[in-house]
């Protein structure tokens, strides 16, 4: 069914991200999969807003009783600004991190453990 | 004596003023570092002022309400909303209170300790925002009564937190943790969103009281609850999931980790509120409230296996938060796991959840005296390692009192807090599975011998030559921890005052799903 | 007769009132047995030399018992279990996140089906 294809998406992405964090080792690749999920929330929120039959709530004469809230909307654009604002804070990180291990590869940044 | 529109506001002002002082603190910096050392200070004592306001509020004349962008702050339906309460509702009930208290009083003794603590630091302009960003997204945490709004806070939260621990660099060290930390809690807050997204696409609500009163147990229902769950147990350092928590605590100036404590149990608190608030009785009780125990008891036990072997302090204190945070999880879990049997519950299951949460506001108090006190010693030391002290009794004679007495409270030896909780925990646990009981109680004999060894290496023994030049931690680094000293032992002698008026009220404000329903939506 | 510290659990009682007289009462007994010691101490002299042997006194520093050097006996008992829990604190990032995902499906798990 043509309705389902964002779901579709959002499986498929969560799946890619999932795949990204886990089995790569490079730490800028493994900030793109923690992107790629955020981005299937984002688009997973987005898909349920839609209503058949709705109105976008940007009219100001349709009928009232057939608007759309537009939460989901407003919820994914916060999603978005809080997902960059990490991603800005990760690749920060990453660039310290570079400056002084001298290396981006998440299995030997491991300074502190046990 | 308080002008109206400042009672009637207070629980906006209660986020908006450290939010607002935050932004300005690297502005006031401009002029001196003294006049932003006294900005921070007015902020946090501002701060503290409202929260026990709105606490006192709460514990006088029931749930505060705030809806924002209202023309009546308590009117949580609009008339025309068709009995939705599209607006951000604050809803501040007995629980919240608690936490609020807790973390403005936890607030003020770092801020007051961290003037002094980290007055050597450079890059301070950034580090004050960054700390009262933090203690305001706390305070949004536990009073936010929406579950987007809950999740905005804890990135918030995460956010300020990471880049606190980080703070430092030590060589790329303190970075390492902060990134680790930043992962775990970025990955947690998308498990959290996904959550608010299936919630939301079945019931069209976010806010929270909307939501219980409309939810049901479906499959959709489940897997939100498992990524709530897993995402909130992660945050606040869980076994199997404490892994971040040894390196952020070790890794993050002292005032910070004792902040960072806070932060973790406003996770907690969200697990709670999500588990008995929102999802209350349709949720299976029995296996969630296990599933709550079973992370409570790992947590204990590798918790307090792991700290003993250790040999940085603030490590070794980690790895004791993560051990106490099995308590809570243990007291609570077995108060959920009995939620249905009013039999049951009234007999034992109330008393846990009260020993759970008095946990809470103990820990709260003296891990962070704790972590006040490691970070006195490392700041006189300059070393964390325990290897390389002893002898510092001699020298540092109030920090060694007020590690005597946090270390005496967490091992749970009376007449400190500690004790008190416990006994709640362990007597109301017995009666549910003995087993657990003891397992609790040898957890904590395990913690008594691990103190007992950080006490003995650090000040113990003849004044070492290395440590001649130590002196006595400055006096606003004191003064931060004689108030959670005082907390300690105050609550500790007159428990049953504060069971009372504090935590039963919390207690029953979290298995009173109904009443938290009627509260926000009563309006319509 | 309900103080107002008693502290009651449903099943038992707690005064901590009583403990602090206990302490008390164990802070006299020290202090009197503190000062029965001798009150002819010279400071200084040869009173104070820990060895009446004659034997050298060594250095401050290594008569004190370092952190690493206590309980070396528990961890010696229960080494199995260390060998075990120990080596999972890996310090990888990565390795941190699976475990989120591993818990988050084990409980999904018991969730759906019980």
């Amino acid at each position: 069914m043509f309705w389902n294809l964002p779901y579709v998406a959002v499986v498929l992405l969560t799946v890619i991200g999932l795949a990204t964090i886990l089995l790569k080792r490079n730490l800028i690749k493994i900030f793109f999969g923690v992107g790629i999920l955020t981005s299937a929330v984002n688009l997973f929120i987005i898909a349920l807003g839609y209503r058949e039959g709705g109105i976008a709530p940007i009219y100001t004469y349709a009928a009232s009783e057939n608007m759309v809230m537009a939460t989901p909307q407003a919820l994914t654009l916060t999603s978005i600004v809080i997902g960059v604002a990490t991603t800005a804070l990760m690749l920060s990180f990453a660039v310290i991190i570079y400056k002084t291990y001298g290396t981006v590869n998440v299995d030997e940044i491991r300074e502190l453990k046990e | 004596m308080i002008p109206g529109f400042i009672a009637t506001n207070a629980p906006a002002l209660l986020i908006a003023v450290p939010l607002l002082g935050a932004f300005l603190s690297p502005v006031i910096g401009i002029i001196s570092r003294d006049a932003r050392a006294l900005w921070v200070l007015a902020i946090i004592t501002l701060t503290a002022i409202i929260g026990y306001f709105v606490a006192f509020l709460v514990y006088t004349e029931g749930t505060v309400l705030y809806v924002f962008g209202a023309a009546e702050t308590a009117l949580t339906v609009p008339p025309d909303s068709g009995g939705i309460p599209i607006r951000i509702i604050f809803a501040i009930d007995a629980m919240s209170a608690l936490m609020v208290i807790i973390a403005v009083t936890v607030g003020f003794a770092v801020i007051l300790y961290s003037l002094s603590s980290d007055s050597r630091r450079s890059g301070l302009e950034a580090y004050y925002t960054i700390f009262l960003l933090m203690i305001g997204a706390v305070l949004g945490m536990v009073s936010t009564g929406d579950l987007f709004n809950f999740f905005v806070f804890l990135e918030i939260s995460s956010l300020a937190s990471a880049g606190l621990v980080a703070y430092k660099v030590e060589r790329g060290l303190a970075v390492e943790a902060g990134l680790k930390y930043l992962l775990v809690s970025t990955i947690g807050g998308i498990f959290f969103l996904f959550a608010i997204g299936i919630l939301y696409g079945q019931y069209n609500a976010l806010n929270i009281a909307m939501l219980a009163e409309v939810i049901q147990w479906t499959p959709l229902d489940k897997l939100a609850l498992v990524l709530i769950i897993a995402a909130l147990a992660a945050k606040c350092g869980a076994v199997p999931m404490h892994f971040w928590t040894p390196d952020a605590y070790s890794m993050a100036p002292s005032a910070v980790t004792a902040m960072l404590v806070v932060a973790s149990q406003a996770s907690l608190y969200g697990l709670f509120r999500i588990c008995f608030t929102l999802y209350g009785m349709t949720l299976s009780y029995v296996t969630i409230g296990w599933v709550i125990i079973i992370l409570g008891l790992l947590s204990m036990i590798v918790g307090v296996t792991m700290a003993i072997p250790q040999k940085d302090i603030k490590r070794l204190m980690a790895y004791h938060a993560v051990s106490q945070t099995g308590y809570m999880l243990l007291g609570v879990g077995v108060g959920l796991a009995v939620l249905g049997d009013q039999a049951l519950l009234s007999s034992y299951g109330t008393t846990a959840m009260e020993g759970g949460i008095f946990h809470i506001f103990n820990h709260a108090m003296y891990k962070g005296l704790l972590f006040l006190t490691a970070g006195a010693i490392i700041y006189q030391v300059g070393t964390s390692d325990l290897n390389r002290m002893g002898g510092l009794g001699h020298k540092m004679k109030w920090t060694m009192i007020f590690f005597i007495i946090g270390a005496l409270a967490i091992a749970g030896i009376p007449p400190f807090n500690g004790f008190a909780s416990k006994f709640l925990i362990y007597e109301s646990v017995f009666a549910f599975s003995p087993i657990l009981s003891i397992i609790a109680m040898v957890v904590s004999i395990l913690t008594l011998a691990s103190f007992v060894k950080v006490f003995h290496s650090v000040f113990m023994g003849p004044p070492l030559p290395e440590h001649e030049n130590v002196k006595e931690a400055p006096h606003t680094m004191l003064i931060g921890m004689t108030i959670l000293a005082a907390l300690v032992i105050i609550s500790g002698i007159f428990p049953e005052f504060f069971i009372q008026n504090l935590i039963a009220p919390a207690a029953n404000a979290l298995i009173d799903q109904a009443g938290y329903i009627a509260t926000v939506l009563g309006g319509a | 007769m309900a103080l107002p510290t008693v502290l009651s659990s449903g099943y038992g009682l707690w005064d901590p009132i009583l403990w602090v007289i206990a302490f008390i009462i164990g802070i006299v007994i020290a202090w009197m047995l503190w000062k029965s010691g001798v009150s002819s101490y010279k400071k200084g002299s040869e009173q104070g030399r820990p060895y009446l042997s004659g034997n050298a006194e060594p250095a401050k520093g290594e008569v004190h018992i370092r952190a690493s050097n206590l309980y070396w006996g528990f961890t010696e008992g229960i080494k199995g279990y260390y060998q075990r829990v120990v080596p999972l604190h890996t310090g990888i990032a990565t390795d941190y996140l699976l475990w989120i995902f591993w818990v988050t499906g084990i409980l999904l798990i018991i969730v759906m089906v019980v």
